[in-house]
Formats: structure tokens, sequence, C-alpha cells
């Protein structure tokens, strides 16, 4: 018993020590953070991206919700977009060329589209590396040989690729809407808030993007850049949209697979849910107290 | 073990009594969980968490093994080697959504289970070593998770193993050498991929083996319930098999409704999108967090932003991020107030109720926040609760309390005066 109660005096003692050393933190922190409060209205002093980073807007997309699907022809006008415009410095290197089946071409299209793509390659003759064509089986080739070279290309910020980019942003697919249409001049405000934050030569002020200065300059610019061949729309909101969502399935091939497997996994499950309550039912049944009559 | 009319094994076939004498394998599982094993009667849906953490369990080994035949564990290629899973694997996806949710999954039934523990105080007498053994359960997990969550290598696995193992250089003098010991190096590289996987495949057979032991001792004294009046006789209990087996099928079934739904229609949003970029050494994200179940405790970690004495700030605030967890061995000795229900104890139960789940609503909330003002304030005074909550509140409500008046019975508590059930009656499931 004298034991228990030397260790309620030890544990009494170790809570107060931690309680008082981060309350100590608390009183030490407390100063500034109110002071901040009464002269910003908020806790932090306020900075730049705070001030003026935007969430990305909303865009509707035909694989929204829980039942949607994919648009063929969109995804094809995304591709279209993605070979057109984005691949000239974007690498897409987890999609292969035989995936585009998924997208509706036919195995002639695919062959004949990987065949438009330089690929490295080994010459057969010299064993030199080389470019040869693109087979089905080959992936989408990077623009670049590396790194460096891409450095060296874009103002030392390399263009990241894009197989997985609408998945690796919050909300990523209208995240490349957003961005693809959301360059702008710089707000007057900004630059009467924040006059060391104009946006420095080389970068592009754009407030979808995280830290507001881009180094891609935007790359639809005009409208009707991509010739559609099923006569869609090709103003610059609708090559975004198109190329957000062409995005969309690079980042998640299985999206709607995905869900229409779902469907009736949960259905069965809800189901069997419900045999198992009712067999539990009955189950307890015989010792359950008698409801009071 | 168990309670002397709790029901023999009687096999019928000669086959299964040929196995009785030379293995008797059935006889375990009858009396682990079959009609062998008298359980309260009066187990409310709280008490289905463990077998949910048990099936988890083994849901993440089998989805985990079938991942590992797919995975590369190195640095060069195990990121694309993770979409070479989601692309091109068949069900790929599938398993590795599963793999990833059934970790949260997991989480999410164990922390039901530790705070069923905490407000029916299932830790006390003679429980203790079932909970000492889930202790260790849940450090196990924790270290697992956190080494699982490293191997896709994307900007989150590799700058959550730089902070988590920095964390040991904080210790004084060895610290530095103890990290790179961790390690394998000065930072995160193939050395440490390689030896989390081999760890994150290793531990949970252990973990395994620690459940094994968790529903040994737990078989000894038999279930606790929520009155935390203790069996007295026969009709306090029914058989575990039928009663509980279906019990547990119906909470089994909602648990994998809500699991599926999530593994199915939103099987990203518990993740961070930083996770999807490959790792990069040269580039830190702007918000370093881990996963959400770590969120209470990386919260108190940070919590601690002024040196105390001679103590850093960075250790203090490792030294109570362990604490944090480590004090929960030495509660069945803390909590001394000799009644287990949280609801026959008033005074407990508003602390419990007011003071730790709110605090623990709070360090979970700060833990996923940026670490700014006003969220350090805040963790600030939720973690300076938790520390008072459990060891300085309990010891001394426990000692101050006068509890209200237990049933007689555990029969008691379900019929009322109204004893309409005759004794042994509820053992024959026939009826």
């Amino acid at each position: 018993m004298r034991q228990l109660i030397s260790i309620r005096v030890v544990a009494v003692a170790i809570g107060l020590f931690f309680a008082l050393s981060v309350l100590w933190a608390l009183v030490r922190g407390i100063g500034p953070g109110f002071s901040n409060l009464a002269e910003y209205g908020q806790f932090t002093e306020p900075n730049v991206e705070q001030a003026f980073h935007k969430h990305p807007n909303h865009y509707d997309f035909s694989f929204d919700g829980p039942v949607g699907n994919w648009d063929v022809g969109q995804l094809q006008r995304g591709l279209k977009v993605y070979d057109e415009v984005c691949s000239a410095c974007h690498s897409l290197k987890f999609v292969a060329f035989r995936d585009l089946a998924e997208l509706g071409l036919t195995p002639g299209q695919i062959k004949a589209f990987a065949a438009k793509h330089q690929v490295p390659g080994v010459d057969k003759n010299t064993g030199e590396a080389t470019t040869v064509p693109g087979l089905p089986t080959d992936y989408f080739p990077s623009p670049y040989p590396n790194e460096i070279a891409a450095r060296a290309a874009n103002n030392n910020a390399v263009p990241p690729d894009l197989s997985l980019m609408t998945k690796a942003r919050h909300d990523g697919t209208n995240y490349v809407v957003s961005l693809l249409t959301g360059y702008q001049k710089q707000p007057a405000e900004l630059l009467k808030r924040f006059p060391e934050a104009k946006t420095p030569p080389g970068l592009h002020y754009n407030p979808y993007f995280a830290n507001l200065n881009i180094a891609m300059p935007p790359p639809l610019h005009t409208d009707g850049q991509v010739t559609f061949d099923d006569g869609a729309p090709s103003d610059i909101k609708s090559m975004a949209e198109d190329v957000a969502a062409f995005l969309t399935w690079t980042a998640e091939p299985k999206l709607v697979k995905r869900r229409q497997t779902g469907w009736p996994v949960v259905i069965f499950l809800i189901f069997a849910t419900g045999l198992a309550y009712m067999s539990k039912q009955q189950v307890w049944a015989a010792v359950k107290p008698k409801k009071a009559a | 073990m168990s309670f002397p009319w709790a029901k023999e094994y009687q096999p019928q076939h000669p086959l299964m009594r040929y196995m009785d004498e030379k293995l008797p394998l059935p006889r375990l599982v009858y009396n682990a969980v079959g009609a062998g094993y008298p359980v309260p009667r009066n187990l409310s849906y709280f008490w289905n968490f463990g077998v949910l953490a048990g099936f988890f369990l083994v849901f993440q080994i089998v989805t985990g093994v079938v991942l590992a035949m797919h995975y590369a564990a190195n640095s060069t290629v195990a990121f694309s080697s993770i979409e070479h899973i989601m692309r091109d694997v068949n069900w790929g996806w599938l398993l590795r959504y599963a793999h990833a949710n059934g970790a949260s999954f997991f989480f999410i039934v164990v922390y039901i289970h530790i705070f069923r523990g905490f407000y029916y105080s299932s830790y006390k007498a003679p429980r203790e070593m079932i909970w000492l053994l889930g202790v260790v359960i849940f450090l196990l997990m924790m270290a697992t998770a956190f080494m699982g969550y490293v191997l896709p290598w994307g900007q989150m696995s590799y700058w959550g193993a730089k902070v988590i193992t920095s964390l040991f250089g904080a210790i004084p003098l060895a610290g530095e050498a103890i990290e790179v010991w961790l390690l394998g190096g000065y930072a995160p590289d193939n050395a440490s991929l390689n030896r989390f996987f081999s760890l994150h495949f290793l531990l949970p057979f252990v973990i395994l083996g620690v459940v094994i032991l968790h529903i040994w001792a737990l078989h000894i004294p038999g279930s606790s319930n929520p009155t935390g009046v203790e069996v007295k006789d026969e009709s306090d209990t029914v058989p575990f098999h039928p009663y509980y087996t279906a019990k547990d099928g119906f909470g089994l079934g909602v648990a994998l409704v809500l699991f599926f739904i999530l593994v199915f229609f939103l099987p990203n949003y518990l993740g961070h999108p930083d996770n999807y970029i490959e790792a990069n050494p040269l580039s830190t994200p702007a918000h370093i967090v881990p996963e959400w179940y770590f969120w209470p405790f990386y919260a108190i970690l940070r919590a601690f932003t002024q040196d105390i004495f001679f103590i850093p700030a960075k250790l203090m605030g490792v030294m109570a991020m362990f604490s944090a967890i480590l004090m929960w061995f030495f509660l069945p000795w803390l909590d001394r107030s000799p009644v287990r229900s949280g609801h026959y104890r008033p005074l407990f139960r508003k602390f419990f109720w007011f003071g730790l789940i709110p605090t623990m609503a709070l360090l979970f909330y700060c833990g996923g926040a940026p670490a700014e003002e006003p969220y350090v304030m805040l963790s600030q005074i939720a973690t300076a609760y938790y520390f008072l909550h459990f060891l300085v509140v309990l010891p001394i409500v426990s000692m101050v309390e006068k509890p209200e008046p237990l049933p007689n019975s555990i029969t008691e508590a379900v019929l009322g005066s109204d004893k309409t059930m005759v004794k042994g009656e509820a053992a024959d499931p026939a009826v």
C-alpha cells in the first residue's frame, strides 16, 4: 500500500511538471499572439500568401459524384491539349500509349499515335543511345533527357510530371482548371499592402498557385489554340476543363471502375448486415428482458 | 480459467473426437470464442471493438502480404512500384486502397476500444495484464503504421520519416548517433526504406502474438461489462457463441459497410495529396503532417515551445509525447476507485465527458493544423489538461469521489427487480 501511494505521488509530480511546462510556454506565447490579434485581427502576422491565395473554383465534370462516368470525347480532347501544349515541357511518365485504349482509341490509332512520338532507344547498328518511334507498350516520353536539362530550359524551375497531378493537389481537378485560367495582373491592393511581394521578372502572378508566383507562362493563352476534331468549343476555359479531365484520368485511371465495383459491394454488405441484425435479434430474443406491459 | 458453469467441449463426430485427443485445437476455439466461454449478458456495442480490431489486424496482414508481392523496397523505384500496383496489377488499386484505409479503420476501432477501457476502467484489477498488453499492442501498431507510411516514398513519407527519426536526435549525448543508426545514414535513403519495409512486414506478426496473449489474459477473469460488477452466477452470463458471435457479426457488418464506402468512394480522403509527389530530399513540404491517427500526439510534441531550465524545448516535446502513451501503463495503479464503471462515478464521469473527450478532440484538430497560432495555444491548453487528467485528476477523483450505488448483480442490472428470467435459462440458446 505504501508503495502504491508513492506511485500516485510521483504521478502527480510528473503530471504537474508537464502541465506547468506547457502552460509556461502558453504564457510566453500569449503576448505576441494577442498583440497580433489586436493589430491585425488574427493571431499571426498577415502574409501575402494567406491574404491573396485562392482555393480552386468549382467546375462540373461528368465523373463527379458516386455515379459519374468519363466523358470519352472530353478525355480525347484533353489528350490533344496535353499532346499539343503541355507535353512541350511536362512528362506523363506513368501513362503508356496502350492505356489510351480506355479513351476509346482503336489499336491502329494507338499504334499511329505512339509512332508519332520519339522515345529513348538504342541504335540497332551501332548500339548507341538514340530515339526511336514509340510502340504501344512505351510510356509517354519526357520532353527533357534529364532534370538538369529541364532546369536549364525553364529558368531553373523543373516542370513537374503530370501523371498524378490531380491527386497531388487539394481538389486537384478543379485546381488544374483554376490554375490554367487564373493568370492575371497582380492586384493593386496586394502591391499596396505587400510592396515587397511584387512578382519577380520571369515569374507570373496566379492566385491559385501556392506561393502566388508561378514560373510557367500561361500555357493556354488564345481561344482556339487547339483545334478539336469533334467541333467542341476550344475557348481557354473549355481547353482547361478538357485537359483537367484528361489528367484526372491519368492520375486515377480506375476511378470509374472503382465506383462501379463499389456499388454492388456496399449494397451486398448492407443486405448481409441486415441479415446479421435479424439473426442477432432472433438469437437474443430468448434472453432479452421482456418489456413491461 | 473461466466459470464453473462453462460448457465443456463434447465432440460428437469420431473424427473430432480423434482430433480432440491428438491436438485439441477445436477445444481451444470452443473455449475461446465458442459456447465454452461464458460472457456477461449485458455487454453494449462498445464491446464489439475488440473483435473488430482483431478483424482489421488480419485484414491488414492479408492485404499487406499480397501487396508485398508487387512492391519494390528500393528508393529508386518504390514510388513507381506503387503506381504499378495502382495501374497494372489486377485489382491492385483495390488492395492498396483497402490496405491504406484499413490502417485508418484499425486505428479508429482501436481508439474506441481504448476509450471504452478508459470510461469503464477496464484496466483495473483483475484485468491489469490485459491492459498492459493492450498498451504494448498500441505502441507496436504506431511503429508499424509509421513505417508503412514511409514505404510509398512520397513527399510525406520521406519528410515524416525525417521528422520522426529526428525526434530521437533530441536525446542528450547519444541522440545523433541513435538517429543515424535508426536511418542507416544521415538522412532517409535506401537503407532506411529497406529496414522500414523489413520491420513493417515483421511487426504485424509480433502484434498478432501479443494479441494472442491479450486474449489469453482476458479469458482468465473473463470480459468486463458496462456495470463493472463482476459475474456472480450463471444467470449473469451467456455463452459467447451464439450470442456474441451474432452480435459481433452485426457489428462487423456495419463496420465493413462504412469501411468499403471509404475505400470505393473516398479512398484518398484520409491521405495527404503531397504523398502523390515522389520523395525529394531538396524540397521540404510547406506543412509536414503525419497520418491523422498520430495527430493528438503530434500536437503534444509541438506544444512545448519553451526550454524548461536546462531542458531544450524539443526534448521536452519528445519526452511529453512518449510519456503521453507510456503513462497509460500506470493507470491500474493511479485510479484507485473500487468502482469500475463510469456509470456509477459521478465526478469521474464529468471529467471524462467534459475534460478528456474535448481535450482529445482539440489535440486531434491541432495536430493536423499548421504549427501557428492560434493552434499552438489551443494545443498547449489541451496538452496541459491531458497530463493533468491522467496523472492528477484521476488519482485525486478516485480518492474523494462518492460512487453511486451499484446493482447487486449483472442480472439485476439487466432485468431490474422483475426477475422474469429463471437461473440457467439464459445459458441455453435453444430456448
